[in-house]
C-alpha cells in the first residue's frame, strides 16, 4: 500500500463524508432536500467552498534536490550512502536530517514520492514543471502561475492593485505568460529588503503629475486616430500604464517589503533571501496576489552531494515551516497551496566526486494546503534500484506523472482544466494534460 | 638645459593638444560625417525596375480592397516612412544628425537615399542578422550556445553587409565543416548540440529547425507521431499526402553523420547511421536520409548535408523563398505576411502578392537587398498608421492600414539612446559612445525582458517593462544628465518653435504639429525659470508615449 493516511488530531474529516460522498449519498435519493441530508449536503458545500483554494506559492528547488537527503530518505540502504533521515510529528514518515523544524509541520504536508517527467535537461526540465507541458518549438505554454492569474483576472480586476504573479530571487526561468501574453510574465523582485526597482518616480510629485499630463497630451492625438478592434482591451499599452501608476502608488506594495517585518519575525523564517522571500510570499497572498515563487537555488550537486545538499536543507527548513506555520495562523493554509520541489531528483548512486547526477525516474515534491491533506504519502521509491535497468519506472509503486500535480492544484483552485485556451495563432490547448491526485485530497 | 628641456617639452605638449583637437574637429565636423551612400547609383539605376514589381503587388492589395469596399488610409509622410524603415532594418531611429542630413536632399530622393544609406550601415546587416539568426540559432542559454550563437550572427551579418545571395548563405550554413570558432557557419549544426556532455549533434532539432527556419514548414508534430489532425500536407497539389513521423526522421537522418569532435563540425560517413524507434515499431530502425516532398529534386550522390542543401536551395523549391520573405516582410511590419511565420503550407493556397515577390527573388539570384527595396516601394509599406475615420478589422486584415506593434526590447533601448544623443551612434561614432551603447543596451534588455524565438508574436507589454520606462535608471541618466539631449536642447535651443521641433525630431522622427508647438510654448511660458526641467518633463513625456514604444 503506498498512500499513508495518518489518523492524526488534525485531520477534521474523522467520517471523510466530504463534498463527493455526500453527492454520491444524495444521488441516491431524489427528495434529498427534504431530509436531514440536504442540511448535511449544504454545510459539506459550504466548508468545500471555504477550503477552495485561491492561490499557490511555489517554492523553487533550483537545480533538483536530492529526494533521498529531502522528502524520499532510505536510511540504511547502500543508495543513501550514509545520509540520515528523521523522524516528523506523523508517525511513520521519515524526512531527510537537517529538516529540524519541518518536521514538526509534517502533519499538514503531503509528499509525493514517485513523480515521474521525460525531462532530464535543466532547462527543458523546468518548462515542464512550471508549465505542465514538455517543450515544443511552435509553442510557449504559460507558467501555472499566469495560468492562475489568467482564470481568476475578472475576479481581481478591482482588488488587487499590484501584480498578481510574482517571482522572488527569480532564478533562470521565472514563470512566463507564454501565450496568454507577456502581462502575465512574473513580476521579479530580488531579496525583499532591497526596494522593489522603478516603483518610486525620478522627480518630485509636483514634476511627475507635470509628466503625466504631459503624457496624457502626447498620446491623445497619436491614440486618438489609431483605435483598433484588436486593441480594444488595451489600447496601445495604455491599460499597463494604469496598471503602473496603480501599483506605485498602493499601500499593497508593502507587501514586498519585509525591511519594517520585526527582525524576530525574520528571524524564524531564518533571515537568508530565501527566507526574507518567504515571508514576503506570505506577506503578498495576504494581499491578495495569486501565485509567488521563490527560488532557493544550489541544489544541482554533481558533487560533494551530501554536504551542499545539507546547506540548502538549512536555509529551506526555517523558510518553509514558518510559511506553513503562518498561513495556518492567519487560516490562509486553506486557500493556500504550497508546493516544494526542483525540475527532477537525483541519481540513487553516488558518482565518484561524491555527486548524485540527474534523475526524472522517480523523484519528491512536498505539497500543502489548499484542500490538501496533510501527513500523506503517495508513491514508493524502491531502496535497491537496479542499476542497470532499461525500464526504471518499474522500481516505483504508484508513481505518477508530472503534469497530475498541475492538474491537481487546478483541480484544487476550481479551474476546469480540461478547458481548452486559444492561442494567439487560434490553436486550442488544454490547460493541463494530467489527472488530479485524488488520494491528495479525498 | 633646463629652461630649453621645459620650453621644448611645452612645445610637445602643445602640438599633442593642437592635433588631438584637430583630430576630435576633423572626426565630428567633418563634411563625410553621413556619407553619401555608394550604392544609391546603382540602386537610382534600378528604380524602375523595383518599382514595376512594387506596383504588381499594389495591384493586389487595391483589388482586395476594392472588393470589401474599403478605403486604405492615406500615405504616411517620408519622415514617418524614414523611421519605420530604421526601425524595421537598423534596429533604431534616425539620428537628429541624419535627418538634417536628409532634409538637404530634394524630396523626391530622400527615401531612395536613405533606404541605400540603411543599407551601407553595418547597424542593418547586425539588426538583421540577429532577427534572422533568431530563427537559424534560437535563443537558448549556456554558455556554449550563447558563444556559438553570437559567432553565427557575426558571420551572417557580414553576409548581409556584402549582400551575398540567400541561397549561398544557407548552403554554407547546411554543409559548413570544421571549427565553431574559425568558421561561424558551423554553429548553425553546433548551436543545436546536445548539452549532455556527448557534444552529440541534435538532428532531430536540426530537422525541425531546417524545416521552419528555412521551409516555413513545421513538422515538429511528426517527430512523434504520424500527423492524424490533417494539418500537415505534403506530397503535391495533385497528389497530396498526410505528414507521417517517417518523413520527419529522414529529414533528421540527413545530419544523423553529422559528427561535433575536436576538429568541430564532420561529417563521418563511417559513422553509424540514424536510427529512429518509430511509434509503431519494437525497435529502433535506421532511417535513410529523405526530404519530405519533392523528392524528384534531390539530388543521388553526394555528402548528405550536401544534397539537402541542394535540394532546399533548389530554384524551383517556392516554400525555400517564401520562408525567407515571409521572415524578411515580418522585419520590416513588424508582422509577416503569413501567420505564423514559420508555417506557411505547402501546398498553398499563397497570397498572390507573396508569390510575385518569390517570382522576382528568384529570378533575381535571392537578392536580399533588392527584395528589401521592393517591399518598402510598395504602397501598403507606406500607408499611414491613422485615420480619421474608425478602423475596421478589414483594414487590419487587408493591410489597408499599416500595422501597430511593439517595439521589441532592442529596439526601445537603442531608440531610447539615439534619442537622447544629437549625434549619430553608428560604426563611426567614437568608441566610449559605443561601448556605453552596448552596456546600457544589455542591461536594458536584460530588465526589459527579451522576447526569445517567437518575437513576431502579438504579445503585451508588462507593468515590470512600463516601470522600466517610467522610473528606469536608463531613462533617468538620459534625461537628467548634462551630456544628452535633453539638456543639450535647453541650452541651444534659440526659441519655443526650435525647441518643439528637436524635441519632436529626436524622439518621433517628425515636426510637431500646430497645436503641439503651442501646447510646447505654452509650457515653456508657464516655467520660465525652470526652462531646463520642463524640457526634461516633456522628454520624458515623450519617451513614455504610445508614439515612441510603438512602430507605426
Amino acid at each position: 500500500m503506498s498512500i499513508y493516511i495518518p489518523n492524526t488530531p488534525e485531520c477534521h474529516h474523522p467520517v471523510h463524508l466530504d463534498r463527493r460522498t455526500m453527492l454520491r449519498l444524495a444521488g441516491l435519493s431524489g427528495l434529498s432536500w427534504l431530509t436531514p441530508l440536504a442540511t448535511g449536503l449544504a454545510r459539506a458545500a459550504e466548508r468545500q467552498r471555504q477550503r477552495q483554494a485561491k492561490s499557490l506559492i511555489l517554492l523553487w528547488l533550483e537545480g533538483a534536490p536530492s529526494q533521498l537527503e529531502t522528502f524520499d530518505p532510505h536510511p540504511g540502504s547502500e543508495i543513501a550512502y550514509g545520509s540520515k533521515a528523521r523522524t516528523t510529528s506523523v508517525p511513520g514518515v521519515l524526512i531527510g536530517e537537517g529538516f529540524e523544524q519541518l518536521a514538526e509541520q509534517m502533519h499538514h504536508i503531503a509528499l509525493l514520492r514517485a513523480i515521474t517527467s521525460e525531462e532530464g535537461d535543466h532547462a527543458r526540465a523546468t518548462y515542464y514543471i512550471k508549465t505542465g507541458f514538455r517543450p515544443q518549438p511552435t509553442i510557449v505554454h504559460p507558467a501555472i502561475g499566469a495560468v492562475i492569474c489568467h482564470q481568476f483576472q475578472a475576479a481581481d480586476s478591482n482588488s488587487v492593485d499590484i501584480p498578481r504573479h510574482v517571482s522572488i530571487l527569480p532564478g533562470e526561468h521565472p514563470g512566463r505568460g507564454g501565450y496568454l501574453g507577456d502581462n502575465f510574465d512574473a513580476f521579479k523582485i530580488g531579496d525583499p529588503v532591497a526596494r522593489v526597482p522603478d516603483l518610486l518616480p525620478t522627480v518630485p510629485t509636483t514634476r511627475q503629475q507635470q509628466r503625466l499630463q504631459d503624457l496624457a497630451f502626447v498620446n491623445g492625438e497619436f491614440l486618438r486616430k489609431r483605435q483598433r478592434p484588436s486593441q480594444a482591451a488595451n489600447p496601445v499599452g495604455t491599460a499597463t500604464l494604469d496598471a503602473a501608476l496603480r501599483m506605485m502608488t498602493s499601500a499593497q506594495i508593502d507587501a514586498f517589503d519585509v525591511s519594517k517585518v520585526p527582525a524576530s519575525d525574520r528571524l524564524k523564517y531564518g533571515d537568508t533571501p530565501f527566507g526574507r522571500g518567504c515571508l514576503a510570499a506570505f506577506r503578498l497572498i495576504q494581499a491578495g496576489v495569486r501565485c509567488v515563487e521563490i527560488t532557493l537555488g544550489g541544489w544541482d550537486t554533481h558533487v560533494d552531494n551530501h554536504n551542499l545538499q545539507a546547506q540548502r536543507i538549512q536555509i529551506l527548513d526555517p523558510a518553509f515551516s514558518s510559511l506553513i506555520a503562518d498561513l495556518r495562523a492567519h487560516d490562509l493554509l486553506d486557500s493556500t497551496i504550497v508546493l516544494c520541489g526542483g525540475e527532477f531528483g537525483r541519481t540513487p548512486w553516488l558518482n565518484p566526486l561524491g555527486g548524485r547526477d540527474h534523475w526524472p525516474y522517480g523523484f519528491s515534491l512536498a505539497l500543502a494546503g489548499g484542500g490538501i491533506v496533510g501527513g500523506r504519502v503517495i508513491g514508493e521509491t524502491n531502496p535497491a534500484p537496479k542499476k542497470d535497468n532499461k525500464d526504471r519506472l518499474a522500481d516505483l509503486k504508484n508513481p505518477h506523472p508530472l503534469p497530475d500535480i498541475h492538474a491537481t492544484i487546478f483541480h484544487l483552485l476550481g479551474i476546469d482544466f480540461t478547458e481548452e485556451l486559444i492561442t494567439p495563432i487560434g490553436r486550442p490547448m488544454p490547460i493541463a494534460e494530467g489527472k488530479p491526485i485524488r488520494a491528495l485530497f479525498e | 638645459m633646463t629652461i630649453r628641456s621645459t620650453t621644448k617639452k611645452n612645445w610637445l605638449l602643445l602640438l599633442t593638444l593642437v592635433g588631438f583637437t584637430s583630430l576630435l574637429a576633423t572626426r565630428y565636423f567633418a563634411k563625410d560625417r553621413i556619407p553619401e551612400p555608394k550604392i544609391l547609383e546603382r540602386h537610382q539605376a534600378n528604380q524602375a525596375s523595383f518599382a514595376s514589381v512594387a506596383r504588381r503587388v499594389d495591384a493586389v492589395f487595391e483589388a482586395r480592397w476594392q472588393k470589401a469596399g474599403i478605403s486604405p488610409t492615406r500615405p504616411a509622410d517620408t519622415h514617418t516612412v524614414v523611421r519605420r524603415l530604421s526601425l524595421g532594418l537598423m534596429g533604431t531611429v534616425p539620428s537628429l544628425e541624419e535627418l538634417r542630413r536628409l532634409e538637404k536632399l530634394p524630396p523626391e530622393l530622400q527615401l531612395p537615399w536613405w533606404i541605400a544609406r540603411l543599407l551601407e550601415d553595418r547597424r542593418t546587416s547586425d539588426y538583421l542578422a540577429e532577427r534572422f539568426a533568431r530563427g537559424f540559432v534560437g535563443v537558448g542559454s549556456g554558455p556554449f550556445v550563447v558563444y556559438r550563437r553570437h559567432r553565427f550572427t557575426e558571420w551572417l551579418s557580414d553576409q548581409f553587409q556584402q549582400n551575398r545571395p540567400y541561397d549561398q548563405i544557407v548552403r554554407e550554413m547546411l554543409t559548413a565543416e570544421g571549427l565553431w570558432t574559425d568558421t561561424p557557419q558551423t554553429n548553425y549544426v553546433s548551436a543545436h548540440a546536445l548539452l549532455d556532455g556527448q557534444n552529440e549533434t541534435n538532428a532531430v532539432a536540426l530537422a525541425g529547425k531546417t524545416s521552419r527556419a528555412l521551409l516555413a514548414m513545421r513538422l515538429d508534430c511528426l517527430e512523434c507521431h504520424d500527423d492524424f489532425l490533417g494539418n500537415i500536407k505534403l506530397g503535391s497539389v495533385s497528389d497530396p499526402k498526410g505528414g507521417e513521423q517517417i518523413d520527419f526522421h529522414r529529414l533528421a537522418a540527413f545530419f544523423g553523420q553529422t559528427k561535433i569532435t575536436l576538429a568541430g563540425v564532420q561529417d563521418r560517413p563511417d559513422a553509424a547511421p540514424y536510427r529512429y524507434k518509430l511509434l509503431e515499431d519494437d525497435d529502433a530502425r535506421v532511417v535513410e536520409p529523405d526530404v519530405p516532398y519533392d523528392r524528384h529534386r534531390l539530388p543521388t550522390v553526394g555528402a548528405p548535408r550536401t544534397r539537402l542543401a541542394q535540394w532546399v536551395t533548389h530554384r524551383d523549391n517556392r516554400p525555400f523563398a517564401r520562408a525567407a520573405l515571409n521572415r524578411l516582410w515580418a522585419t520590416m511590419f513588424g508582422r509577416p505576411l503569413i501567420e505564423p511565420i514559420d508555417d506557411i503550407p505547402l501546398l498553398g493556397p499563397h497570397p498572390e502578392e507573396l508569390e510575385i515577390l518569390v517570382n522576382d527573388f528568384i529570378a533575381h539570384d535571392y537578392d536580399l537587398q533588392r527584395a528589401i527595396r521592393i517591399i518598402a516601394a510598395t504602397r501598403v509599406f507606406q500607408l499611414s498608421s491613422a485615420a480619421e475615420d474608425s478602423i475596421t478589422d478589414e483594414h487590419e486584415r487587408l493591410l489597408a492600414v499599416f500595422p501597430l506593434t511593439r517595439l521589441r526590447p532592442e529596439q526601445v533601448a537603442r531608440s531610447l539612446i539615439q534619442a537622447t544623443s544629437l549625434e549619430t551612434i553608428d560604426a563611426r561614432a567614437n568608441i566610449l559612445r559605443r561601448l556605453e551603447l552596448f552596456g546600457s543596451e544589455n542591461d536594458f534588455i536584460e530588465r526589459y525582458g527579451d522576447f526569445g524565438e517567437d518575437e513576431f508574436v502579438t504579445r503585451g507589454e508588462t507593468v515590470t517593462q512600463r516601470l522600466l520606462m517610467m522610473n528606469g535608471d536608463l531613462v533617468r541618466r538620459r534625461i537628467d544628465e548634462n551630456l544628452f539631449a535633453p539638456n543639450r536642447i535647453a541650452m541651444v535651443s534659440p526659441s519655443a518653435e526650435k525647441t518643439a521641433e528637436a524635441l519632436y525630431l529626436v524622439c518621433f522622427t517628425r515636426y510637431p504639429t500646430v497645436e503641439e508647438q503651442q501646447h510646447v510654448a505654452e509650457r515653456l511660458n508657464r516655467s520660465k525659470n525652470e526652462r531646463r526641467t520642463t524640457i526634461q518633463d516633456y522628454f520624458w513625456a515623450l519617451l513614455n508615449s504610445a508614439e515612441f514604444g510603438w512602430s507605426h
